[in-house]
C-alpha cells in the first residue's frame, strides 16, 4: 500500500522580495556608479526574482573606502563588550526573522525548506551568537598573544550555503574587530541584501558590514584592492588558487575554503541503516551541494551488495521537487551552469565504464534539476571518483582492509573531510589518526557546530572556520 | 486630586521556581540606608535550606544536561529581561551605574557558556595508542553567601558563574539589603530558566549558611559574603565533611565593576578525563 504526500507548501509572502536592489555601502543602499545591473533568478521556476548590481571598480573602491572609515574610527576601538552586544543583537534579528529568511534562501538557492529551516538559519543564529561571546574574550582565545583585529577583510563566499556562508565570515571578522566588504555569490545574493537590513535594524555603525553583489569580476577586484587587509574565500580550488596567486607578494592575510571530494567509509560492522541514511544525508543534503559532502561511498567489499540494495531502496523515497514544499527532500540545482556541469560529469562517468543508476522520478517542467545517481564500479583513476561534482551524485568504491580505505581515502588532492561507519570505537579514533582530512565525521555526517572547527588539508585550502581557531584568521 | 496610594511588593523567598514564604512563618524588617522600612522580607529556616538544596539537586540534570548554546541563550535572556526593569532595579538599587554592570555582566557570562570548554579542557598526547580528552564538567550543587556591599552587582557575579557551566545555586541574599536579589529571582523566574537551578533565601547567614555548610547534598560553598572570618572558618570546617570546594572571602575587597576573568566559573568545575584506545 502507498500513500501520496499531500502538497505541504510553505508560503512565499512571508518575504518582500523588491524588484531591484543597490549595493550595502556605508550602512546605506546605494546605486552603482559603475556596475551594471544583472537579473538572479528562482532555480526552481527559472523567474526572474530581482534586479541586483553587478559592482563595478568604483563600486568597490566606495565599499573599501567605507569599511577602512569604520575600521578607523568606529569599529577598531570600541570595547569587545560593545562588539559583543552588536553580535547578540544581529543574533537576535536572525532569530526573529528567521523564517523569511529562510524562504528567501530556498526561493534563490532552491534548497529545501526544512534543511534552510531547519539547519541553515538555526546555525546562522548560533554563529553570531558564539562569536558575540568572544567579542569581549579575545586573551582567552589566544592565550600569550595580544590579539588585535588585522584590518579591512575582503570575503568571498559561494552560492550553496549563502546565509550560512556569510555568518561563517562576517561573525568572527567583526567580533575581532575587523570590518569587512563581502561579496555574495552571482546566482544568490538575496539573503546577504536581507541581511543588510538587519544590520540597519541593528543600528551597526555604517561601514562596519558592506555587501557588494556581482560574478567573479566583482570578487577579482575586491580580493586584489590595495586597501584590504585580509581575503577570506569560499568556493572553487581553481579560484581558491588564482586568490592565492593574486596575494602573493602583499601583505594580506588568507584563509581558503575550497572543494572536496570526501570518502565515506563504511566497515562490515556499521548498522546498514544507521550508514545508508548518512550515506543519504551525505551526498544528497542540499543536492550535493557541499564542498564536504561524502561524494566517494568507500563500503568493505563484503557488505556492499547489501548497503547498496539498502542504498537504492532509500534512494526511491527521496523527494524532489518544489524547494519550498515541507517534505522535498532534495530541491533544485542551483543554476544552469551547475546543472551542466553535472549532467557532462556524470556522462563522463558512463563513458568511462562506471555503471549509472537512479530511482525512477518525475521532475518539475521548468527549473534547474538533477535526480540522485550513483554509480558503482568505479575506479580510483575515473574522473567521477578524482574531480568534485558538486551535484547529486555518488561514486562507489569498494575496499577489503581498513589500510586500503585509508590508502583510497586520501587518494585525492582534496583534505576537507571523510566519514566512518563502524561499531569499533577504537577502529574510528585509529582510522580518524590516518585520515588526512579537517574534518572526520563518525557514524554520522555533515554536522557543523559553530563551536567546532571547519575546514580542510591540502587543496582544500588553509584556515579553520569556527571554535576559537576561527578567530585566528582574524587576528593579527 | 490626591496622591495615588501605591501597592507594595510582598518580598518572599524564591524556591523551585516557585515564591513561597518562609516555612517557619518568619519574617525581618528590611529598612533604606536612612532607617525608613522597606519592606519585611522572609527569615528563612533551616528547612527552608534543605527545601532549597532539594530543588537545586533535581534541577542538576536537567541544567547540566542542557547544552552549552541554551545555557547560553537564557543566560542572555536574563540580561535582556534586566535591561527591560532597568529602572526598578536602580531605584532599589539607587545606583543605576551598578545595575548597568550587572546587566553586562549577564551577557558576559552568556558568552561564556559554549566557550568555557573550549579554554579550560583540552586534548592529552599522552604516550601511547589512546584517544585522551579532558573536558570541564560542573560540579553539582552550589551554595553561595552573596556579597553584602553589592546587592545587585556582587550578587550577579557570583552567581552567573555558578550556573554557566550547568551547575545549579542556593545563594543567600545579603542580609541587610535582600530585596534586589528577590527581584532579580522574579527576572529569572520568566528568562526559561528552569526552576530550582536558583534558589535565593533572604534572612540570617549566620544562622542558614551553617546548615548550607553542613548540608551533605550540597557539592560546593562560595563564601565570598562572609564578611566575618571565625564564621567563615567554621563554615569551611564543616564544609570538610563530605569534602565540598570551599571558595573562601576573598583576602582584599572586590572591586564588582573589574572584568571577572575566568576563575570564579572554573572554582565550580570538574574536569573529567576519558580514554580510549586507538587500533584498526
Amino acid at each position: 500500500m502507498r500513500f501520496e504526500y499531500a502538497p505541504a507548501p510553505e508560503s512565499a509572502s512571508i518575504v518582500d522580495i523588491r524588484s531591484s536592489y543597490g549595493l550595502f555601502v556605508g550602512g546605506e543602499f546605494t546605486d552603482a556608479k559603475d556596475g551594471e545591473l544583472f537579473k538572479t533568478i528562482n532555480p526552481a521556476s527559472e523567474d526572474v526574482l530581482a534586479e541586483v548590481v553587478s559592482a563595478g571598480p568604483s563600486d568597490v573602491d566606495s565599499a573599501v573606502a567605507a569599511a577602512r572609515d569604520a575600521y578607523d574610527n568606529r569599529w577598531r576601538d570600541l570595547p569587545g563588550a560593545e562588539r559583543a552586544k552588536y553580535l547578540f543583537r544581529l543574533a537576535r534579528l536572525i532569530q526573529e526573522r528567521s523564517r523569511e529568511l529562510a524562504v528567501l534562501e530556498s526561493i534563490d538557492n532552491g534548497k529545501p525548506i526544512r534543511e534552510s529551516r531547519d539547519v541553515d538559519l538555526p546555525l546562522v543564529a548560533a554563529h553570531f551568537f558564539y562569536y558575540a561571546g568572544w567579542a569581549d574574550k579575545l586573551r582567552y582565545a589566544v592565550p600569550g598573544r595580544q590579539p588585535r583585529p588585522i584590518g579591512v577583510a575582503a570575503q568571498v563566499i559561494p552560492w550553496n550555503f549563502p546565509l550560512l556562508m556569510l555568518a561563517w565570515k562576517i561573525a568572527p571578522a567583526l567580533a575581532a574587530g575587523n570590518t569587512v566588504v563581502l561579496k555574495p555569490a552571482e546566482t544568490t545574493p538575496l539573503t546577504a541584501l536581507h541581511f543588510a537590513q538587519l544590520c540597519q535594524q541593528a543600528d551597526l555603525p555604517p561601514g562596519v558590514v558592506n555587501i557588494v553583489t556581482g560574478a567573479g569580476e566583482t570578487g577579482r577586484l575586491l580580493v586584489e584592492h590595495p586597501g584590504v587587509d585580509k581575503v577570506a574565500f569560499t568556493g572553487s580550488t581553481e579560484v581558491g588558487r588564482a586568490i592565492a596567486r593574486a596575494v602573493a607578494g602583499t601583505r594580506k592575510r588568507l584563509t581558503l575554503e575550497l572543494g572536496g571530494k570526501a570518502a565515506n567509509i563504511v566497515f562490515d560492522d556499521a548498522p546498514v541503516d544507521q550508514a545508508v541514511e548518512g550515506i543519504v544525508n551525505g551526498i544528497f543534503f542540499n543536492q550535493g551541494h557541499v564542498c564536504c559532502a561524502g561524494s566517494r561511498l568507500l563500503v568493505q567489499e563484503s557488505v556492499a551488495d547489501e548497503v547498496l540494495d539498502a542504498l537504492k531502496r532509500r534512494m526511491a523515497t527521496l523527494r524532489v521537487g518544489d524547494p519550498l514544499d515541507k517534505n522535498t527532500d532534495v530541491g533544485a540545482i542551483n543554476s544552469a551552469a551547475q546543472l551542466a556541469r553535472i549532467r557532462e560529469l556524470s556522462d563522463v562517468g558512463t563513458a568511462e565504464g562506471a555503471q549509472r543508476w537512479s530511482a525512477p522520478c518525475e521532475l518539475p517542467e521548468r527549473g534547474f534539476w538533477f535526480v540522485p545517481t550513483i554509480f558503482t564500479g568505479v575506479s580510483q583513476a575515473h574522473r567521477i571518483a578524482r574531480e568534485e561534482i558538486f551535484g547529486p551524485v555518488l561514486s562507489v568504491l569498494t575496499f577489503r582492509t581498513p589500510a586500503e580505505a585509508v590508502e583510497k581515502a586520501n587518494n585525492t588532492p582534496y583534505g576537507l573531510s571523510a566519514g566512518v561507519w563502524t561499531e569499533k570505537g577504537s577502529r574510528i579514533l585509529a582510522i580518524a589518526d590516518q585520515l588526512r582530512a579537517g574534518v572526520v565525521w563518525a557514524n554520522t555526517f555533515n554536522k557543523f557546530d559553530p563551536t567546532a572547527p571547519f575546514g580542510g588539508y591540502k587543496e582544500s585550502g588553509y584556515g579553520r572556520e569556527g571554535g576559537r581557531q576561527g578567530l585566528e584568521a582574524y587576528l593579527a | 486630586m490626591p496622591e495615588r496610594l501605591a501597592v507594595r511588593k510582598t518580598y518572599k523567598l524564591f524556591i523551585g521556581g516557585a515564591f513561597p514564604r518562609s516555612e517557619s512563618g518568619r519574617s525581618y524588617v528590611v529598612t533604606s540606608v536612612d532607617g525608613d522600612f522597606l519592606a519585611n522580607a522572609a527569615l528563612a529556616s533551616r528547612k527552608d535550606v534543605r527545601d532549597a538544596v532539594v530543588a537545586a539537586r533535581k534541577a542538576f540534570p536537567g541544567w547540566s544536561g542542557a547544552t552549552a548554546y541554551n545555557r547560553g541563550q537564557i543566560l542572555y535572556r536574563i540580561a535582556e529581561l534586566l535591561e527591560g526593569r532597568r529602572d526598578q532595579f536602580s531605584t532599589e538599587a539607587r545606583d543605576r551605574a551598578q545595575v548597568d554592570a550587572a546587566i553586562d555582566r549577564w551577557v558576559w557570562y552568556a558568552g561564556w557558556a559554549d566557550k568555557l570548554a573550549q579554554v579550560y579542557g583540552n586534548a592529552n598526547p599522552v604516550a601511547g595508542p589512546y584517544f585522551n580528552l579532558s573536558a570541564p564538567e560542573p560540579t553539582g550543587v552550589v551554595g553561595i553567601v552573596a556579597p553584602p556591599d553589592s546587592p545587585l552587582l556582587g550578587l550577579v557575579s557570583v552567581l552567573a558563574p555558578v550556573i554557566v557551566s550547568g551547575n545549579t545555586a542556593v545563594v543567600l541574599a545579603a542580609e541587610e539589603r535582600p530585596l534586589p536579589a528577590i527581584s532579580l529571582a522574579e527576572v529569572l523566574a520568566t528568562a526559561d530558566l528552569p526552576g530550582g537551578v536558583v534558589n535565593v533565601l533572604t534572612g540570617r547567614v549566620a544562622e542558614t549558611a551553617p546548615w548550607l555548610a553542613g548540608h551533605l547534598d550540597v557539592n560546593a560553598l562560595d563564601l565570598t559574603g562572609v564578611a566575618d572570618p571565625e564564621l567563615a572558618a567554621t563554615l569551611e570546617r564543616d564544609a570538610a565533611e563530605n569534602l565540598k570546594r570551599v571558595l573562601r572571602p576573598p583576602a582584599e575587597p572586590v572591586d564588582w565593576y573589574a572584568e571577572p576573568g575566568i576563575d570564579r566559573m572554573v572554582a565550580y568545575l570538574e574536569t573529567k578525563t576519558v580514554w580510549h584506545p586507538k587500533g584498526v
